[in-house]
Formats: structure tokens, C-alpha cells, sequence
């Protein structure tokens, strides 16, 4: 028999009320202060993210909850007062989402190698039984989308742009938007790690 | 009320430990297995938001192994108490219990000062949310989230009302358990967790579609908290035992080689 090890706690979906606990004023919930985790601050070079997720039948997921973890400017997690994550909703009425942060930093790969610049997202919702894990990496990183180890990892090249924002044109700051497929001919990738 | 901080103002986050201190090894691999898997039909809403192709497996780099570090500071005094947290003229109504157990990870590691996030529907079945319309009252006293950390030796502990069963729109008559959603971080972003919490003895647990969507019965077991008599509190409130697994962390016998992949 192969050594056992404790089995990790099952997922269950965060259901269509996630904001009660995740999100309380995007529920309606009025606990007196108010809470903005869809903004990190720190030093760098100010973006913003936004996106929306799409169901099977091209239609938002006007519930969807997403996590943003990042290194710093510097490509360092954990480092300094940047606390490198955040949490945003979808709007109830469109599915839009954003996060307002600093571009990350160059980050190293487990064998040394740079990875392009990107953010790591995760999606919640309704509907998703295990939260799906995906990147957002930036157009204009050209020479380093190529080299990036984990996007050489996805086979079908063709996939790999699912995961590479668009720069939007006259914004105040350099606003980068994904649409995440969840199912689809043009499905977002998503990893297992 | 001090149940939200402003979590993105600056010296919210951790000085960073050095390097050195920061955990090694990676994340263990996740047993996909023992998860619902996306495409759970009975469970209608994930028919159009499951993904059809595979997952990308991937080996975890430092941004899956690293996670937020939130400090205790984060939290105010009553916000692992849902009876009061909420309060305005009187406690919250129904059945008092507290939840209590230990955060480990599959090696049986206690995992200390997590942050574990919960949220829930009055004794009613009534969620306080804009989208919830279902007909039994709100409780003007109960608001249904809630936070707390766990201690140096993994444990934790809240107060609460027990949730109520409720209706939704899956097959028309389909009532979901009591249970609590929870949110659990670990120490790396790869241990991230959400789920349900339901009470042993419940009815409807065998014939919920959502807690159908795992595979086995011993997992379903894993997601029911268990009465706990030992940690009642005489005249005042019944207690529950919930124990959370996350994922394990292996040793670095080796450290990786440039050409291995």
C-alpha cells in the first residue's frame, strides 16, 4: 500500500450569495466602513485589469468572484507593504470586473529562467464546483510571451493568446483587459498546479 | 462596526519574511479525484461553466507557492461572532452554536494564522444579499458573514446561528442542507480553498445535487461537521466540530535542475 496522507477538505462551489462572506458591500451588506480589495497599492507603475468571464453560451457570469495574486515591481512576492493580492466582483448587471495595481515585476521560474510579467488569477462562481486558476499576461511583452516557460507548456500554440490581455487605447493609465471563456471554442486555459 | 479594513492600506500586509524563512518545497499535487469534477450535470448551472478541455498541468513556481499573508490586525474583536457581529437591537435568532476545529494540511501539519472566511443564511434559510428574494424574513440582528484566524496551532473558532435549509431554482424542488460556505488561503496561493460546511444528521444532505457533485461518500463524510457535546456551553449554545485539510507541502530532497524541463 502507498503511504497515506490526510485527504484534502473536497471544494464545493461559492454558490450564487459568495459576496456575503468574500465581498459583504457588493451584497448589500452595510457593516459601516468600506472595503476596496479590488485596489492594491504599492511602488510601481500604476494599471488597471479588467475583464469579464463568459458561460458556454456567450452570456457573463454576472457572479463571478476573482482573485489577483502578483510579485511586486521588483518581482518578489510576500516583500515590503505590497500585499500582492486582491478580490473582485462582477457587476450584477454585466459581469464586469477590475482591479486597479501595479505592474508586476519579472519573476523567475523553478529553474532560474525570467517568466514573462503576469498576474495569476483565480475565478469563483455559481455553477464552478473547483475554482479555476488562469494567468493574464501583458500584449506588449513580445520577446518574453515567447520564452515564458509555462505559457511553452500549454501545446496547442493556439491557446496561448487566451491568456494575453489587450491594451486599450486613451485610458488614464494602461488598462489591459481579458475576457475569460470558460467553455468554448476560444476557451480561457486553465491550469492545474 | 469593524468588519471591513481597508485591506489595500499600506502596512496592512506582513513585512515580508526574508527568503530564507519563506516555506520551501512545492505544494503537493492536488488529488483531483477527491474535488467534484466541473461537469456536474445534476448540478445544472455547471453545464455552461465547465470548461471542456483539460486542465494545463503545470509545476508550481514561486507565484503558486507563496500566498497573501494577512495579519491578525485585520480582524475586529466580534468578527468571529455572528450572533453579535451584526447586532442592532438584540442577538440574532435560532439555534446558538459555535464552530470550532483545526486548519491541517495532508501532512497533518497544523497551518497557523490562515485567514478563514464564512458566510451563511439566517435560521430561516434568508440570505442577506441583494439577489436573494426567497420569502422567509431577514433577521434584523443577523448579517451571516464572518472571519476569524487561526492560532499557532492551527485551531479555530466561531459563534453563529445554525442556517436554515432553503429552496433554489436546480429541479424545482431541490432544498439545499444547513450549511456554512468557507474560505480558506493556507500559506501559498496553490492551498486556496472554498467550500461547505453541513451538520451530521442533516436529511437532506443525501439528496443534495450540489454536495452529489463529489464523487464518493467518503468525501461527501469530509464536509460534515460533527456535534461536539465536550464544547457546548451549558444553557447558552451547542458546538460542531469541523476539521479543514489542505494541501500538503513536500520536502525539497532535491533541489530542480535547469534541464528538467
Amino acid at each position: 500500500m502507498p503511504v497515506e496522507y490526510l485527504k484534502e477538505t473536497p471544494s464545493q462551489t461559492g454558490g450564487p450569495y459568495v459576496h456575503i462572506g468574500l465581498l459583504p458591500v457588493a451584497a448589500g451588506l452595510a457593516y459601516g466602513t468600506q472595503e476596496h480589495p479590488h485596489i492594491l497599492t504599492g511602488p510601481g507603475e500604476r494599471i488597471r485589469i479588467e475583464g469579464v468571464v463568459i458561460d458556454g453560451s456567450g452570456h457573463p457570469v454576472r457572479d463571478a468572484l476573482v482573485e489577483l495574486w502578483q510579485a511586486d515591481s521588483e518581482g518578489r512576492h510576500n516583500a515590503g507593504d505590497f500585499l500582492g493580492w486582491g478580490r473582485a466582483g462582477a457587476a450584477f448587471e454585466t459581469g464586469e470586473w477590475f482591479f486597479e495595481t501595479i505592474r508586476p515585476g519579472v519573476t523567475p521560474w523553478r529553474d532560474g529562467r525570467p517568466q514573462a510579467r503576469h498576474v495569476s488569477l483565480l475565478i469563483f462562481a455559481r455553477g464552478i464546483n473547483i475554482h479555476l486558476h488562469t494567468r493574464l499576461y501583458f500584449p506588449e511583452d513580445e520577446a518574453a510571451l515567447e520564452a515564458d516557460p509555462v505559457l511553452r507548456s500549454i501545446e496547442q500554440a493556439g491557446r496561448r493568446p487566451t491568456l494575453i490581455a489587450t491594451r486599450l487605447e486613451g485610458t488614464p493609465i494602461p488598462t489591459y483587459r481579458l475576457v475569460i471563456r470558460l467553455q468554448g471554442d476560444e476557451e480561457t486555459v486553465f491550469f492545474d498546479m | 462596526m469593524s468588519r471591513l479594513i481597508d485591506v489595500t492600506r499600506p502596512g496592512l500586509a506582513r513585512p515580508g519574511p526574508e527568503p530564507a524563512e519563506l516555506p520551501r518545497g512545492d505544494i503537493m499535487r492536488r488529488d483531483r479525484g477527491a474535488h467534484p469534477p466541473a461537469f456536474t450535470p445534476g448540478y445544472k448551472t455547471s453545464v455552461l461553466r465547465s470548461p471542456r478541455r483539460a486542465l494545463v498541468s503545470l509545476e508550481p513556481g514561486p507565484g503558486e507557492n507563496t500566498g497573501p499573508v494577512f495579519r491578525a490586525s485585520l480582524l475586529g474583536p466580534l468578527e468571529n461572532d455572528l450572533i453579535r457581529n451584526y447586532a442592532r437591537d438584540g442577538e440574532a435568532i435560532g439555534e446558538r452554536i459555535i464552530v470550532h476545529g483545526k486548519v491541517l494540511d495532508e501532512c497533518g501539519r497544523p497551518v497557523p494564522h490562515t485567514l478563514l472566511e464564512v458566510w451563511q443564511a439566517n435560521a430561516g434559510g434568508r440570505y442577506r444579499h441583494v439577489n436573494d428574494t426567497y420569502l422567509a424574513a431577514l433577521d434584523p440582528n443577523f448579517g451571516g458573514c464572518g472571519r476569524c484566524m487561526t492560532d499557532a496551532e492551527g485551531n479555530y473558532f466561531f459563534r453563529t446561528i445554525r442556517p436554515g435549509p432553503y429552496p433554489w431554482r436546480n429541479n424545482g424542488s431541490d432544498w439545499r442542507p444547513a450549511h456554512i460556505h468557507f474560505s480558506l488561503f493556507g500559506e501559498a496561493f496553490a492551498q486556496r480553498l472554498v467550500s461547505q460546511l453541513y451538520f451530521e444528521g442533516d436529511p437532506l444532505i443525501p439528496l443534495c445535487p450540489i454536495l452529489g457533485t463529489l464523487p464518493d461518500a467518503a468525501a461527501r463524510e469530509r464536509l460534515v461537521a460533527r456535534l461536539d457535546m465536550g464544547q457546548s456551553v451549558p444553557f447558552d449554545a451547542l458546538a460542531y466540530r469541523f476539521d479543514i485539510v489542505l494541501r500538503g507541502r513536500r520536502q525539497t530532497f532535491f533541489e530542480n535542475k535547469p534541464e528538467g524541463h
